[in-house]
């Protein structure tokens, strides 16, 4: 979200990077001048744990994570400007991370963002369908070695705190809810299947207008882009739907999509929790995990969307195996 | 409102000009005090010759999608809708984990 400079600075950003990062926006919007003339009032688009992004004019630096290894953020970044994903991946401004103060650095066009004031215009059709493109991008026509999607990281990276956050009495239906899911969800095995390319982090906030602010929708945010499981990328917008917090007709509105698009990922009739349901899970986990680590560092109730995301790895309990819909009534 | 039998959210729809509420969840129909009267009177305009074009009868919304079994609960359906919370129109929380990993 976009926010003061010093909002969470101490806690997320070294204090020197930040100036070193605008400075970075700011040689990428104007490369070939030495001091910058123009009006444009530095912004900073998010600071998170998981990165900071400055936007100076129509260029924006992004800091990745700490411990971002730079061989596999090339590789990602290789992805984002190769031919074959033009019109699907934003593209970046340049190939090589830079090193600043110990976070790498990258650089990358400006584009409208979906409004977090107004998530009921969300563009779900154009997400689903490039998705479905991003999806069948054939891996091998891309370099090889490829690292594999970082979802079901992600996912344990978020157990791992909701762990080291000290007690909390939601703590154990997620727990529980964790261990249920196969190895490879927990990312503890390798991903079943040839695997596809995928984003590994698909919400409202991976998606742009480029160029800003009328152009076409285009992913961004290739840090947990690889091969893997393609029903990774809809279970979140699918756990949504499953925790009843995203309406029936935009949850149906993206996957129809997403089907008519040709999407690998699910099939094009019948169930599509056959491949969802395991996603969804450990997607749901995750943000029940992350909203207790968050409840726990504010001293503040859940609220009503976060406890019926706990609620949900609670019914999971009882219900270890998929029931086909008309089973229960 | 609330549906009397599995405490779901019903929505209203407008059917020939008589406003009906159906549940979200189980699909269910209320009618209010003379609702039922009005839609018979309507039904029998409907059969005579040259019934009065309002436009086209508003369908009923379809079934909600598939939904998992651990999924919230759907009133008398046991546990495959997803009908627990937006009903309530778009939850500021909801509005901030549509944006995050």
């Amino acid at each position: 979200m976009p926010g003061p400079f010093t909002a969470h600075q101490g806690d997320l950003l070294p204090a020197d990077v930040l100036p070193a990062l605008t400075a970075k926006a700011r040689g990428a919007a104007h490369p070939r001048s030495a001091v910058c003339a123009c009006t444009t009032q530095d912004t900073v688009l998010t600071d998170r744990a998981d990165g900071t992004v400055v936007r100076h004019g129509d260029t924006v630096a992004k800091a990745h994570a700490p411990g971002t290894d730079p061989v596999e953020l090339s590789q990602r970044l290789a992805v984002a400007a190769h031919p074959h994903l033009s019109g699907i991946l934003l593209p970046p401004l340049g190939l090589t991370p830079v090193d600043l103060h110990g976070r790498l650095v990258t650089c990358w066009p400006y584009g409208t963002p979906v409004d977090p004031e107004a998530p009921e215009n969300a563009p779900w059709e154009e997400a689903a369908t490039l998705l479905a493109r991003l999806h069948s991008t054939p891996p091998s026509t891309l370099a090889a070695g490829l690292p594999p999607m970082r979802g079901p990281a992600k996912a344990a990276r978020a157990i791992a705190r909701l762990q080291a956050a000290g007690p909390h009495p939601a703590a154990a239906p997620v727990l529980r809810a964790w261990s249920s899911l196969p190895a490879w969800a927990r990312a503890e095995g390798p991903m079943p299947g040839a695997g596809a390319l995928c984003h590994g982090d698909l919400h409202l906030g991976q998606l742009v207008r480029h160029p800003a602010p009328e152009g076409s929708w285009l992913l961004i945010d290739v840090d947990d882009l690889g091969l893997g499981d393609p029903a990774w990328d809809l279970a979140r917008p699918a756990a949504w739907y499953a925790c009843g917090l995203l309406p029936p007709d935009e949850w149906n509105r993206f996957l129809t999509a997403y089907q008519q698009a040709g999407g690998p990922a699910v099939p094009v009739d019948g169930d599509p929790w056959a491949t969802l349901d395991v996603p969804a899970r450990a997607l749901t986990v995750q943000t029940a995990a992350l909203a207790i680590v968050k409840s726990v560092a504010a001293d503040r109730p859940l609220d009503e969307v976060q406890q019926a995301v706990v609620e949900a790895c609670g019914r999971m309990l009882a219900m270890p195996e998929q029931l086909m819909p008309g089973d229960a009534k | 409102m609330q549906c009397p039998k599995c405490h779901a959210r019903m929505h209203t729809y407008n059917r020939n000009g008589v406003e009906i509420e159906q549940c979200s969840g189980c699909r269910g129909i209320f009618l209010d005090y003379g609702e039922l009267e009005a839609l018979t009177r309507l039904e029998s305009q409907w059969s005579q010759p040259g019934p009065p074009h309002q436009g086209a009868p508003q369908a009923y919304p379809p079934a909600p999608p598939a939904a998992p079994a651990w999924g919230a609960p759907h009133g008398g359906h046991g546990g495959h809708g997803g009908h627990g919370h937006h009903g309530h129109g778009r939850h500021k929380s909801f509005g901030h984990m549509l944006f995050s990993s």
